[in-house]
């Protein structure tokens, strides 16, 4: 199987390299904002960057911020392709849409079970899914 | 969705383009939750300084000036990242310092109040029962929903905007009774004494769910909790867990008369383990913080009696923030002269955890540590690589004066 299905979609198609976590994220608590780079001391994902990527996070973490962190990274370049949520909550939301960067809530099955990081995938909103286009080597 | 007559003359122009725009974008958040409606709002609490902005975001809001954009409804600003007394002494840029002071006119051209607080529900508006309203930052909005019942999403900037621009917000999440209920319990077995162990409750049930729409029950406390412990449990259940409501059998309006059936407890051993589970890193006790959320007059006056006589340790950093409000009050009752006198840095508008260039500061100071009373920004300053550490109020004091870790 090389299909993940979605619950809830916003923005256009994307394609790019997955960055899959097992940890939550929060652009503010998490990321360095001027490199893109997950900065949290012992965060699972600590030293990769999220720029370009297609980023499969479980799980939202706090923050009112993260509102305008998406638009801020989006103008510096370092914004990922999309951001993929298990559970999400309204200000990834309203940011990534202010932003104009595709954000999807909810999955089946989970997407470590079908991608691993480095798999090049695509990411289509509006049919609400996310499909394999090449494995990593 | 559907629109009304109204909305759909916005979306046509009619209230001009900002308007436009701030309604359209909202369409679009809504349709992504599937919400059916709009719903008027009455006030609106929003998060925007050049921290959090940076340059795309005061582009964007240079822009909403040219199009002539102007409040529909009351908004206040949350805590920003400049103390312009404080700016040169912390070392932050001046450049960055000088777009600061254009963004706050931006906002004051579009009729923002600037409050720049965030402990608006203290000290600010405080909204009945069903009032709907679109708030931010995260404390804000759960005190709102929990404390008030009244009913707000986490609004995160560029939404909090748009909903003063067309007074009104999407109606989904927490503006609906379904997501109102709540979905566990928490006996609260530990006396909690002090500030520091409501936010560690607030991390214990936060960290276990980490769901936007996981409502906690809390029941079994034999006190009632004051404004201060409710702002400090429901900051850090809003940093921890994303959440944005908490029912507590006995004070807050909505809380159910039956316990929802999943349990969890918080005993006094599970609040230890929670001041002993942070690392000492390399012992750097030179960082004590009380921020995040502003201090309240009371907490000021606490502060007072704890630091009264004592002096923070040479070599060490000791910053109080709070709103202008409550410092202007502080300053005539005595209390700012007694932090002040023991060498606290007071500093006004701001939270710690926004200040502009926070990690060249750290950076400066040789900072590793930061020690604070403060459940929330212990754990919200991760990504300046700070080493937090979480303690009770009177333990901080303690380690201000003294320089030494415990």
């Amino acid at each position: 199987m090389s299909i993940v299905r979605v619950g809830q979609a916003y923005g256009a198609i994307v394609e790019g390299e997955a960055l899959i976590s097992e940890e939550g994220f929060s652009p503010r608590y998490d990321l360095d904002r001027w490199s893109g780079i997950i900065t949290k001391p012992g965060h699972k994902l600590e030293g990769m960057s999220i720029v370009d990527k297609v980023c499969f996070f479980p799980t939202a973490k706090g923050g009112i911020a993260a509102g305008w962190a998406f638009y801020d990274i989006k103008w510096k370049k370092i914004a990922p392709k999309a951001f993929i949520f298990g559970v999400t909550n309204p200000v990834m939301v309203q940011g990534a849409v202010f932003a104009g960067i595709p954000i999807t809530a909810g999955w089946t099955p989970h997407p470590g079970e079908v991608f691993r990081s480095g798999d090049w995938v695509r990411v289509d909103p509006a049919r609400k899914l996310i499909e394999v286009v090449r494995r990593q080597a | 969705m559907e629109l009304t007559a109204e909305e759909r003359e916005i979306l046509a122009g009619k209230l001009g383009e900002a308007t436009r725009r701030a309604l359209e974008y909202q369409v679009e958040v809504g349709r992504f939750w599937q919400a059916k409606r709009m719903v008027p709002v009455t006030n609106v609490h929003l998060m925007g300084d050049i921290e959090v902005m940076g340059d795309g975001g005061l582009e964007f809001l240079r822009e909403e000036v040219r199009l002539g954009a102007r409040c529909r409804v009351g908004a206040t600003t949350n805590a920003r990242c400049i103390d312009f007394a404080h700016c040169e002494r912390l070392g932050q840029d001046p450049a960055e310092v000088a777009k600061e002071r254009e963004l706050i006119q931006c906002l004051r051209r579009m009729e923002v109040v600037t409050t720049d607080t965030c402990i608006n529900y203290q000290t600010g508006y405080q909204p009945r029962l069903g009032e709907h309203v679109a708030w931010g930052d995260t404390g804000t909005v759960i005190y709102a929903n929990s404390v008030f019942g009244a009913r707000s999403n986490f609004e995160s900037g560029p939404a909090a905007l748009a909903a003063a621009l067309t007074g009104r917000t999407p109606e989904y999440g927490f503006h609906l009774d379904d997501h109102r209920k709540g979905t566990f319990s928490v006996e609260l077995r530990a006396t909690l004494d002090d500030l520091a162990d409501w936010g560690a409750v607030g991390k214990l049930v936060g960290e276990s769910r980490q769901d936007y729409f996981a409502v906690p029950v809390f029941h079994g406390y034999r006190r009632t909790p004051t404004a201060d412990e409710l702002k400090h449990l429901g900051a850090a259940l809003a940093s921890y867990g994303s959440m944005a409501m908490f029912h507590f059998v006995g004070v807050t309006p909505e809380a159910p008369s039956e316990i929802p059936e999943q349990k969890f407890a918080v005993s006094e051993k599970d609040i230890q383990n929670v001041y002993a589970g942070y690392s000492l890193g390399d012992g750097d006790a030179r960082l004590v913080v009380f921020s995040g959320p502003q201090q309240s007059l009371l907490e000021m006056k606490g502060l007072a009696q704890l630091f009264d006589g004592r002096k923070v340790k040479e070599g060490s950093s000791c910053f109080v923030t709070t709103n202008a409000a409550v410092l202007a009050r502080s300053r005539a009752l005595g209390y700012a002269k007694v932090l002040e006198g023991a060498g606290v840095t007071i500093l006004e508008g701001v939270c710690f955890y926004i200040l502009q260039n926070l990690s060249s500061l750290r950076r400066a100071n040789r900072w590793t540590n930061m020690v604070s009373n403060s459940a929330k920004i212990v754990n919200i300053i991760g990504a300046h690589r700070f080493n937090t550490i979480l303690r009770r109020t009177a333990d901080c004091v303690e380690i201000a004066c003294s320089g030494e870790l415990r």
